[in-house]
């Protein structure tokens, strides 16, 4: 768990529990974990926290999931910072325009922990 | 006015002023929805004794000092209705509850075609039939009153004249009584709890009186039952003969009346609450009447032993015990007299009202007014206030007969005459009930003759000989024409004059019934209704499948000729009864024929209103038979408008039209469906994530603390509820959209049904709930618990969404002339304007909301409350969020 030390994961979310269980397993791993749960100023979030790494929900109160990305991918500073997109909306074209967007990875919700920490390691490591 | 009088007036005005207060108590329970102890088998059972009046009270020991055992005729024949025909009772239950039927008038117009003119006459007759009763009644209190006031056993009717103003009282507080208890509400079809449970009092109080006296007289003045039977068998009683023809007649008069007397209709069929009743009734009523009767004779006996020669027989009861110096036993007797009497007048008075009311008066208001059919708010005061004044008129009526017949006969004799004028409703009504072929010209006919032949046989002559008919008509017939001769009629002579009048009114009554029916058409109304009430069982049973019986072809002939035109029904008809091989013209009405017939029909009036047509007459639906005919002369209308236009390009047009129209809505719905399926889809995930992601974290992780383990079990756990309760939800939601949910309407009030949801919805520390509990005491008619879950709904949104510091939630009961609105206001800081018409929409959720839901909880609300005939919309600038609940003024009517 050593080499994750030091870096930080922003977890975009807005469901306390997921939240918790996300935040749990990550920290576990060593990673410093900020959250945050608006979708209106997730991009201010982003630039304040400068994090490693973003785990992405897609329906967030004030703001959708994509059209974060979308902003994310079109400024230079974070257009290559990885990010791990998570939905419950289980439809092919939801996984599409994900991947259209330019998100790094997608999964539906429910996940396995480990499903999850394979891919935020994954990710760290490009 | 002695001292004995004046206790005697105290008396009877403090048991009329329990009347009020028990009548006031059970009406105040049955608004707040405690109703349930109030209707109960024991209840309507008692409240049948309205069948024993003073005549039961007083005037049975009068018939057995008369007529030897006779006077038990007078409970056989409601015995073996009660035991041996309950099957016709159930019957007449539950037409009146298919019909919405509320007299003995409205059951046989309704039967015939919804006749007015039957109307008319049965009240009319009923009135006629049901005054001397009345009178009777006033007569027995008044008489009563004067055998305690003068002390003297040997009082008689004629003496009485200064006690006038007894008997005006006495009608005046009745009338008072009846005007605030039976028309109390503004609903015309409600039950009367209060009545009932006067009249079930009353009941008790009567058999208390009667068995204390037979006590007292068996034991006390006889010295036991071995001294009693030898003094009955040493009496005059034990000698009068059975006379076998007047046993049949009287069995059979005391029967017919038990089921035609205006107030026996009243009690047992209108004010049922369920017509299981019946069958605990069907052997504790004749109980009763055993109780009752059980005392007779020896009253009978020691009276006329002990009491001098010229004591008036019908106040044995009375004068047994006040000869004998038992003060308060005789208080108690005069108490159950007066008891039958006043409930008698009560709920005799409330059943004439309604039909006068119903039949005459309002049909009268309408066309003067020239309201026609319709029937708004205003309509209901009118026939509360019609109602009000067909009390007094009635009550004024028997109170003007007594005063001007002087009360000269006997209790009994007019008794009789009351029943065989009721009795002649027996053949229209039971005629209507049981078979197809009676007809309205049928009915009319046999009523008249029999009302006619009981008025010559029996009513003018109950005024005695020189009264109203000369002695020498009595004796020789009119004009000397022999064979008119009211007691021997058509020269059979010899028979009791009871019998006599009975075997001829009935008789020819039901001989012009059936022949006029025979010989008449019924109309198409007629037709439908002796259907629907012939097969009343095959017609309120479930059942979605079409079943018919033969009779059932001519009916449908008759509706489809209606709709398609002569010559298009019989050819569809004659084509399928060739297909069915049938020699005949009319085809069996087998499914396969009237699925085709509803086809045909819905091309003309549409599928729904078809399928209702078809359904009405063969069984299953439950569409009012005004409504049938209305669309049904309607579609003709339009049939021949629309012959007349040259209509086939505009029609193409139309569907056109339509068809682009349909297509948009298909479109429509293809996109919600998708939208709903992905919100269904997160709805369902999110929570799984939670439970997944901590339920491998407690299976995989080690090293983590207790106090750890148990909040990620909490968030499981709570994960869990949130799961199941959004499938409950979903499936709810589902049901309820689909129209396939049954509503259970009972009986309760609002402020019942507000508590529970309060104490359903919880946490009364995290809102505060303020109402004000006197408004929302109000009766309530519908799926109570549908309501419930509408209000809990709308508290617990309360509880999560009000943001204020200290959440309070107000909640407002507000009735109108429409509707009944109840208001739900809290003082957060409400929806913003944008959100408010979507948040009835399923998976609407605000904003940045703290709390988890679904989103459904309003959209079950909105589908709920749209079942129940309402609506809830959002009212904006209250301050808070604020939920508006309006309810039809309809479901009010308990």
């Amino acid at each position: 768990m050593t080499e994750m030390a030091g870096k930080t994961v922003l977890l975009i979310e807005d469901e306390p529990n997921i939240i918790e269980a996300i935040g749990f397993i990550l920290s576990r791993d060593g990673w410093t974990v900020h959250t945050h749960s608006n979708g209106q100023t997730a991009i201010e979030a982003v630039e304040t926290r400068a994090p490693d790494l973003i785990v992405l929900d897609v329906m967030l109160p004030g703001r959708s999931g994509y059209d974060i990305l979308k902003d994310l991918r079109a400024d230079a500073a974070t257009a290559k910072l990885p990010v791990l997109m998570l939905t419950a909306r289980g439809q092919m074209k939801d996984r599409e325009m994900a991947l259209e967007y330019g998100a790094n990875r997608f999964m539906t919700k429910p996940f396995s922990n480990a499903e999850v920490l394979e891919a935020v390691r994954e990710l760290a490591a490009l | 006015m002695s001292g004995s009088l004046n206790f005697l007036a105290a008396v009877s005005v403090g048991y009329v002023a329990l009347l009020f207060v028990v009548a006031f108590l059970a009406e105040r329970a049955a608004l707040s929805g405690r109703a349930r102890w109030l209707r109960s088998p024991l209840i309507y059972t008692l409240s049948l004794s309205v069948y024993c009046t003073a005549w039961t009270f007083y005037g049975a020991v009068g018939f057995a000092a008369r007529s030897g055992l006779e006077y038990l005729t007078i409970y056989i024949g409601p015995t073996l209705v009660m035991v041996g025909w309950w099957w016709a009772l159930r019957r007449m239950v539950r037409v009146a509850r298919a019909q919405r039927i509320t007299s003995v008038a409205d059951l046989i117009s309704s039967r015939f075609g919804k006749s007015n003119t039957l109307a008319v006459m049965i009240t009319l007759m009923a009135v006629a039939g049901t005054t001397p009763y009345i009178a009777l009644q006033l007569q027995s209190v008044t008489l009563s009153f004067g055998a305690f006031a003068t002390a003297d056993p040997s009082v008689v009717a004629s003496d009485i004249g200064s006690n006038n103003a007894t008997a005006f009282w006495v009608a005046l507080a009745l009338a008072l009584f009846t005007v605030l208890f039976g028309t109390r509400n503004l609903d015309v079809n409600e039950r009367h709890h209060g009545v009932v449970m006067a009249i079930a009092l009353e009941a008790v109080v009567k058999l208390f009186a009667l068995l204390a006296v037979g006590i007292f007289v068996v034991w006390g003045l006889a010295g036991g039952i071995g001294e009693m039977v030898a003094r009955i068998e040493a009496s005059e009683i034990s000698t009068w003969q059975v006379v076998p023809s007047r046993w049949t007649g009287l069995i059979f008069l005391s029967a017919a009346a038990f089921l035609t007397l205006p107030r026996m209709f009243q009690v047992l069929v209108v004010e049922i609450e369920d017509e299981r009743y019946l069958r605990f009734a069907s052997w504790a009523f004749p109980l009763y009447l055993l109780l009752m009767s059980l005392f007779v004779v020896p009253i009978a006996v020691m009276g006329l032993e002990l009491l001098p020669a010229g004591t008036n027989p019908d106040l044995y009861v009375l004068s047994l015990p006040l000869v004998n110096g038992q003060t308060s036993l005789a208080t108690l007797s005069f108490l159950g007299g007066f008891s039958s009497a006043t409930s008698m007048v009560i709920v005799a008075s409330i059943a004439l009202s309604t039909m006068v009311s119903n039949h005459i008066v309002m049909p009268i208001w309408l066309r003067l007014n020239g309201v026609g059919a319709v029937v708004s708010g205003d309509v209901r005061y009118v026939v509360l206030l019609s109602r009000r004044f067909s009390i007094l008129g009635v009550l004024l009526l028997g109170y003007v007969y007594y005063r001007v017949s002087g009360g000269g006969a006997a209790l009994a004799a007019i008794g009789l005459v009351s029943f065989a004028g009721v009795a002649q409703f027996l053949p229209a009504l039971l005629g209507g009930l049981f078979w197809r072929g009676a007809t309205r010209s049928g009915a009319l006919a046999g009523l008249s003759v029999g009302f006619l032949l009981w008025i010559w046989c029996m009513f003018l002559p109950s005024f005695g000989p020189d009264a109203v008919i000369s002695a020498q008509v009595l004796a020789e017939g009119p004009w000397g024409i022999s064979i008119l001769r009211p007691q021997a009629l058509f020269g059979m002579g010899g028979l009791d004059p009871v019998v006599h009048a009975v075997f001829w009114s009935v008789g020819l009554n039901a001989l012009a019934f059936v022949a006029a029916s025979l010989l008449s058409f019924p109309s198409p109304l007629e037709r439908l209704q002796g259907a629907q009430i012939v097969d009343v069982f095959a017609h309120t049973s479930s059942g979605q499948r079409w079943r018919g019986g033969v009779a059932q072809s001519e009916d449908l002939m008759i509706m489809a000729q209606r709709i398609l035109g002569p010559a298009e029904a019989q050819a569809l008809f004659s084509t399928v009864a060739k297909e069915q091989g049938s020699e005949e013209f009319l085809p069996e009405p087998t499914p396969d024929f009237l699925n085709r017939l509803e086809r045909e029909l819905s091309g003309s009036v549409g599928a729904a209103t078809a399928h209702a047509m078809v359904g009405q007459i063969v069984g299953g639906t439950a569409v009012s038979v005004d409504d049938l005919i209305a669309v049904a002369d309607e579609a003709a209308q339009i049939m021949e408008y629309s012959s007349q236009l040259e209509a086939k390009s505009e029609e193409q047009e139309r569907t056109a039209r339509k068809l682009s129209v349909a297509n948009e809505k298909l479109t429509q719905l293809s996109v919600q469906k998708d939208a709903f399926l992905s919100q269904i889809s997160h709805e369902l995930r999110t929570p799984m994530t939670s439970i997944r992601a901590f339920s491998e974290i407690l299976r995989d992780e080690g090293g983590i603390s207790s106090e750890e383990q148990s909040k990620m079990s909490a968030i499981i756990h709570s994960e869990s509820v949130r799961l199941t309760r959004l499938l409950d939800d979903l499936l709810d939601l589902a049901v309820l959209e689909n129209g396939q949910v049954n509503m259970h309407i009972e009986s309760g009030s609002l402020v019942a049904v507000l508590d529970h949801a309060a104490a359903a919805a919880g946490r009364p520390d995290k809102l505060r709930i303020l109402r004000n509990r006197e408004s929302e005491i109000v009766p309530l008619s519908t799926d109570l618990d549908r309501l419930s879950q509408v209000f809990i709904n709308l508290i617990s949104n309360a509880q999560k969404y009000c943001d204020a510091d200290a959440p309070e939630l107000r909640i407002e009961v507000r009735k109108t002339r429409t509707m009944l609105q109840v208001d739900f206001i809290d003082n957060g800081s409400g929806i913003p304007r944008e959100a408010q018409t979507l948040v009835f929409e399923k998976f609407s959720r605000l904003e940045g909301q703290k709390e988890s839901g679904a989103g459904l909880g309003l959209a079950i609300c909105r589908e709920v409350v749209g079942r129940i005939g309402g609506t809830i919309t959002y009212l904006p600038g209250q301050g808070g969020a604020a939920f508006r609940v309006s309810l039809p003024i309809a479901v009010t009517q308990a």
